[in-house]
């Protein structure tokens, strides 16, 4: 639609306006305010003004116990709590030097798996609303239904989950979660395929999403973004392939990569990603090992002294855990590296040159949740 | 520089050191966990031989790599990272205050490269100011604001260092360690919020 051009000029020598956007606005998502610099109706300039929602959680997880601050991480990126979870509780047991039992790991994989197809279901639906499609929306969050009550089933809650816990897992599978897993997986295959036929050759859903938002893979690297948005520009990269954690290095999967690095790309890739992950569900809950579902942590966790780095591909993208231990139950120092936030500093680049429509499909585009941008 | 280096070479040592004694009452002998070591390898002999005694103290944590550099050629030591050793990606810029040591903060870089699939990790002593390396990866702007924001360090060339979570006349960098949990900038909460008290 809008095609990038010269920017310098003013077109009519009209005066430049600055509009702002939010921090109360349906299509931002959140609180997230956005500052832009309107030339007519195309954007020549943005400021995204974010700390809403800022809890200072970072400032939490060093005043409490490992333990403690577990169920804190399901409330960063609250639309994907257990994918924050896995990220965390490896991370300490990273730490501590211990490793899930087999069992527990593949428990895991199965659960942040489900959770992947919930946020891209949540993303999909509210990233067409914003577009204008109001239909996929109610069929998204139909399937969705169905993930949170697996949750709910297993772990009692639907969004703030708390599923796992450092060293394994607190509760054994439920009776008939296999069944349950494997339902939802068989009714689900044709029910990407029915959104993709409701929007992947829509005319007005290209229309709106090519060549919106190009990054180039230069630009993605060169702006940190992973996940989706990364791979949308075509680079080939994911940390469930690079550096292979809980179960997935005993599964076949694809990564899926776009052309252009548009917004139509990254649907692409995320509306394949949901396929991808239905692969590795049904690979994972045919082969979950007999076992126990918890490592020997103690009851008191107590980390050597030492650091460690430990990412997950989150749905957003890389979710990092940087702790420092000094040798006590409370971390020294506790880093959540946010896809979200990082994802979100590219928006800048990609809304140069577009108009206003094209805003909320750029910001629906890099699936951002704001209370992890914020933390 | 070398007492500090020494204090953290004693650090994991003495409760492992202190630990036998302890488990030998109980029976179920825990193991003693991963502890930091000494790292030599090819990387670090070539960037200890390009930039001498800017490279401190190589470790290995975890399986993960660590270097000490100073902030004198911190932006000539990622460059050369970059360009050279092909660290392309600046996956995380963030600090850590060991408010009891002199310099005080450790800004730490954690860097990636897609062509070897290795993660490296930069740690820079620094008092109060670090050159900004936004320059050499766009990300580092925000990341580098946030830790101005969180941490109070100014870092040197960056191109718009404001705060970028908390409110622009908010006064304190609230991840500091001599920061309390409960403190709050009382001024602002009650000028802007026209409450007493957050809590």
């Amino acid at each position: 639609m809008a095609q990038p051009q010269d920017i310098s000029t003013t077109v009519l020598g009209a005066d430049e306006i600055i509009l702002n956007m939010g921090p109360q606005h349906p299509a931002t998502h959140g609180v997230l305010r956005v500052k832009l610099k309107l030339d007519g109706e195309k954007v020549i300039g943005s400021e995204c003004i974010i700390g809403y929602l800022h809890r200072g959680v970072e400032k939490i997880g060093e005043n409490r116990s490992y333990p403690q601050f577990a169920p804190y991480v399901d409330r960063t990126d609250y639309v994907a709590a257990v994918s924050n979870g896995l990220g965390y509780c490896e991370a300490v047991e990273r730490l501590l030097g211990v490793e899930a039992p087999p069992r527990a790991r593949w428990v895991r994989t199965i659960l942040t798996e489900l959770q992947r197809i919930a946020s891209h279901l949540l993303w999909l639906g509210t990233h067409a609303l914003d577009i204008g499609a109001i239909t996929p929306v109610f069929y998204t969050f139909r399937e969705r239904e169905e993930i949170l009550k697996i949750f709910e089933k297993y772990c009692g809650a639907r969004l703030t989950t708390h599923a796992f816990r450092i060293g394994g897992l607190q509760y054994e599978t439920y009776d008939g979660f296999e069944e349950d897993v494997k339902k939802f997986c068989r009714d689900f295959e044709e029910k990407v395929d029915e959104y993709g036929e409701l929007l992947t050759e829509n005319r007005i859903w290209v229309e709106r999403t090519r060549n919106v938002g190009i990054l180039t893979a230069q630009d993605a690297i060169d702006l940190g973004v992973t996940g989706p948005v990364l791979r949308g520009s075509g680079v080939r990269w994911d940390i469930r392939k690079a550096f292979p954690y809980a179960a997935y290095a005993q599964f076949e999967f694809d990564i899926p990569i776009g052309e252009r690095g548009d917004t139509y790309d990254r649907y692409l890739v995320r509306m394949e990603e949901m396929r991808q992950a239905r692969r590795i569900i049904l690979q994972a809950v045919d082969s979950i090992p007999e076992g126990p579902i918890l490592a020997r942590v103690g009851k008191v966790i107590k980390p050597p002294p030492g650091e460690v780095y430990h990412s997950i591909e989150a749905p957003k993208g890389e979710l990092g855990y940087y702790i420092v231990s000094d040798g006590t139950i409370q971390p020294y120092r506790l880093r959540i590296r946010p896809p979200s936030f990082i994802n979100l500093e590219a928006f800048d680049k990609m809304v140069r040159g577009h108009l206003v429509a094209d805003v909320v499909a750029i910001i629906g585009t890099l699936d951002i949740v704001l209370g992890e941008v914020d933390r | 520089m070398t007492d500090e280096q020494k204090k953290e070479e004693q650090k994991p040592a003495s409760p492992e050191a202190a630990k036998p004694a302890a488990v030998a009452a109980k029976p179920p002998a825990k193991p003693a966990g991963p502890a930091p070591e000494p790292l030599d390898n090819e990387q670090v002999r070539r960037l200890r031989a390009r930039f001498a005694a800017t490279i401190g103290e190589a470790t290995l944590d975890r399986k993960q790599a660590i270097v000490v550099v100073a902030r004198e050629r911190l932006r000539d030591i990622c460059q050369y990272l970059r360009d050279e050793e092909k660290f392309d990606f600046l996956t995380d810029l963030t600090a850590v205050d060991w408010y009891d040591r002199s310099p005080r903060f450790h800004v730490v870089l954690n860097l990636y490269s897609f062509a070897r699939n290795e993660r490296l990790r930069l740690k820079v002593p620094v008092a109060d100011s670090c050159p900004s390396v936004s320059g050499l990866w766009s990300t580092a702007n925000w990341l580098e604001r946030e830790c101005f924001d969180m941490f109070g360090i100014v870092f040197e060339g960056h191109p718009s260092l404001k705060r970028i979570l908390l409110p622009d006349e908010w006064k304190g960098h609230p991840l500091r360690k001599d920061y309390d949990i409960l403190k709050q900038d009382t001024d602002w909460v009650r000028e802007n919020l026209g409450i007493e008290s957050g809590q």
